[in-house]
């Protein structure tokens, strides 16, 4: 071990903030992988850490690796570990800067990974295009590295929404279209060309590498007791909406990242599948779990947005929508019929074409079309898009009290959440 | 040992037979998809539940063991 | 003329159940069309379409027995028993009768992949069941060829109207097929409608 980190932050960005660090800067920094000479070892370590996956479901990442190397054992085959860039979601940039930044710390998560899982592959899957030379560089970075035991290949994800979700990756990486599979059995048990698969999030990973070097109580010196550790957010204030990416521990103030908020509109915490906020409430919520449960929402991959006061959420939240159905894999029945419907009413009722009483049936609509997707898909794409929809409805009642009367209370048409103009149109977008 | 009712929703075409031979759990939506009781099979219903299972055209309905 | 004696009640019994397999095996393929369109037999309920699709394949494969049996035991020609199985294993009437046996082997693939579906998975049954588009035409071809008396007369019309029946609902059902919206872009023809549904009011 080289000499130990302070306890403070950052942990995983560079210590000078835009430098990404290379090989020589990352052994400097680090010093090398620190294997433990058999499988399992790490799992203990991970397990007493209470590392969370920072993907955005926050499974305990040794329970996953714990159920990968087990069922490899039982069937006598090697696992594939895959660490998961692929970051579909438009609003985070996490991973990306996280690989741009300090890929090396992804990496040896995943060399680690592998070790505790007796995996013989490993692949490193990213987005296709966040950023245009990545693959280079990563590619790159790898060749200057000395220790690694299990060769890892490159893969890239198509730009969907979906391109992360866990049985959709498997199945791409397996030669097929980026599309959701039905979750039994497992990938943990049978996912790439049929073996136990580990998929788990870079970011986790990197904080596996930490953990590995510096051991569970030093991980939980920061965040809470049951969320202990640090997390990377990427956060949206401002009127130019430019992210940035923020690592910091769990249970910190919402405030401390978003500012005052008091030009703010209202507040999205958790993304797309997230849950919007009026700031009022926002600014008495922590960014941990059991903060945010209080007020219907959840961490997940550390997504916050304060939508600027004069800027219609209405308006935002149906362009999302729109992008959120038309993401959809069309595969369910209640995903590919609900969320076209709930995309088209939340249009009608943001651009004010449904007002009166074609606005109030549209949102007991709303209403019912959330409830009717919820559970009922392969994947939680429509869950997290209801739970959208019905935060919206929740925390823009206001608003759509205007709405249904003809005005609107906002003064900027621009739109401010990204939302990418490409979707996908024919079945070649999913391979 | 109870039994749940479980569709593959991907397999699921919304044929509805399933509604049809145990209506007291399966509904359809309004676009003709299942929407399941997620309760245990009670044993009253076990062979209607089993005839469910076995009309599926696509065999995206299935009784698993909990 | 001598009476009817006992082989010649078998040959007609013989060629009367032939027959009523093909009626009931055509109906069975209509059936089958039907369930994978998701149609419906008016006043009937859904699981109706698939219940009398397998009943109505179960009583087909009884025919076909009864069929296979009589000819077998009917002393005028003699009909080894395995040829009901084997293709050119009969010295009478070799090609037609290898067409019955192919048919009857298809059958009861159809069949026995049916009633193990649940174990099978559905890809491995659905990979098998396609060949039920094989085995129609052959059990056709195998009746039109043994049966002489098939070849005039309204027995005529009701082959080559059974024929064109099925050409016809085959037909029906592959347009259907070709008109239906690829998988991914579903969502993208719904959208468009629901959202042009919303501008048009």
């Amino acid at each position: 071990m080289t000499t130990a980190t302070t306890t403070g932050l950052p942990r995983l960005l560079p210590r000078d903030g835009g430098r990404p660090e290379d090989w020589r800067l990352h052994m400097a920094r680090f010093g090398p992988i620190p294997y433990r000479g058999s499988t399992g070892r790490l799992i203990d370590d991970v397990r007493e850490a209470g590392l969370t996956g920072r993907g955005g479901a926050a499974f305990p990442a040794h329970r996953k690796l714990a159920a990968v190397a087990e069922a490899a054992a039982n069937q006598r085959v090697r696992p594939v570990v895959i660490a998961n860039g692929a970051e579909g979601e438009p609003a985070s940039d996490k991973d990306a800067t996280l690989l741009w930044l300090a890929p090396h710390l992804v990496l040896d998560g995943l060399q680690l990974a592998a070790e505790a899982a007796g995996a013989d592959r490993a692949i490193l899957y990213t987005h296709e295009d966040r950023r245009d030379d990545v693959g280079r560089r990563l590619r790159a970075e790898l060749r200057q590295r000395r220790d690694d035991r299990v060769d890892v290949v490159l893969a890239t994800a198509p730009p969907r929404f979906l391109a992360g979700q866990e049985t959709a990756l498997v199945n791409h990486l397996g030669g097929g279209p980026a599309v959701p599979r039905f979750p039994l059995p497992r990938v943990t048990e049978r996912g790439l060309d049929g073996v136990p698969t580990l998929v788990q999030n870079a970011e986790t990973l990197a904080h596996m590498a930490l953990i590995a070097r510096y051991g569970p109580r030093w991980f939980r010196q920061l965040g809470t007791g049951a969320e202990p550790g640090s997390l990377l957010t990427t956060v949206r204030r401002g009127g130019d909406g430019r992210p940035r990416i923020v690592e910091v521990p769990f249970g910190v103030p919402l405030m401390s990242l978003l500012g005052d908020l008091e030009d703010a509109g209202a507040v999205l915490v958790g993304g797309y599948h997230g849950t919007w906020l009026p700031t009022a409430q926002a600014m008495r919520l922590r960014l941990d779990n059991e903060s945010l449960r209080s007020a219907g929402a959840a961490v997940g991959a550390g997504i916050l947005a304060a939508l600027p006061g004069d800027r219609c959420g209405l308006a935002e939240t149906a362009r999302v929508v729109r992008y959120l159905a038309l993401e959809s894999a069309g595969q369910c029945g209640p995903c590919l019929n609900g969320l076209p419907r709930m995309s088209a009413a939340l249009t009608a009722l943001a651009t004010g074409r449904a007002a009166g009483r074609a606005a109030a049936s549209a949102r007991a609509d709303l209403e019912r079309w959330a409830g009717l997707v919820t559970g009922r898909g392969a994947c939680h794409h429509p869950d997290g898009t209801a739970r959208f929809v019905r935060s919206a409805l929740r925390t823009f009642a206001g608003e759509l009290d205007r709405h249904e009367r003809g005005r609107c209370g906002a003064a900027n048409r621009a739109p401010y959440l990204p939302v990418p103009s490409l979707t996908a149109r024919t079945e070649e977008d999913w391979l | 040992m109870s039994e749940k009712l479980l569709v593959n929703p991907i397999d699921c075409d919304g044929h509805g037979a399933c509604a049809e031979l145990l209506p007291e759990m399966i509904t359809l939506d309004e676009w003709g998809y299942p929407v399941i009781d997620d309760r245990p099979v009670p044993p009253a219903l076990a062979r209607d539940a089993r005839s469910a299972v076995s009309a599926c055209p696509k065999l995206a309905l299935r009784l698993t063991r909990s | 003329m001598s009476g009817i004696n006992s082989s010649t009640a078998l040959w007609y019994v013989s060629r009367a159940t032939g027959a009523v397999a093909l009626l009931l095996m055509t109906a069975v393929l209509l059936l089958g069309l039907l369930v994978s369109r998701q149609g419906k037999l008016p006043g009937l309920p859904r699981f109706a379409v698939t219940g009398l699709h397998r009943n109505l394949s179960l009583l087909s494969v009884v025919f076909v027995a009864l069929h296979v049996l009589t000819a077998v035991t009917d002393g005028y020609v003699t009909i080894p028993l395995i040829s009901a199985v084997l293709p050119l294993a009969s010295p009478y009437e070799r090609l037609s009768l290898s067409l019955g046996a192919i048919s009857l082997d298809l059958t009861l693939a159809l069949i026995v992949t049916s009633l193990l579906r649940g174990r099978l998975g559905r890809r491995t049954w659905k990979a098998v069941h396609w060949l039920a588009y094989l085995t129609w035409p052959v059990a056709w071809l195998h009746g039109f060829s043994a049966a002489t008396d098939l070849r005039q007369g309204w027995l005529f019309a009701f082959a080559i109207g059974d024929l064109l029946l099925v050409i016809a609902a085959v037909g029906w059902r592959v347009a259907a097929a070709a008109r239906e919206v690829p998988r991914a872009e579903r969502v993208g023809v719904l959208m468009a409608a629901v959202h042009q549904r919303g501008r048009g009011r």
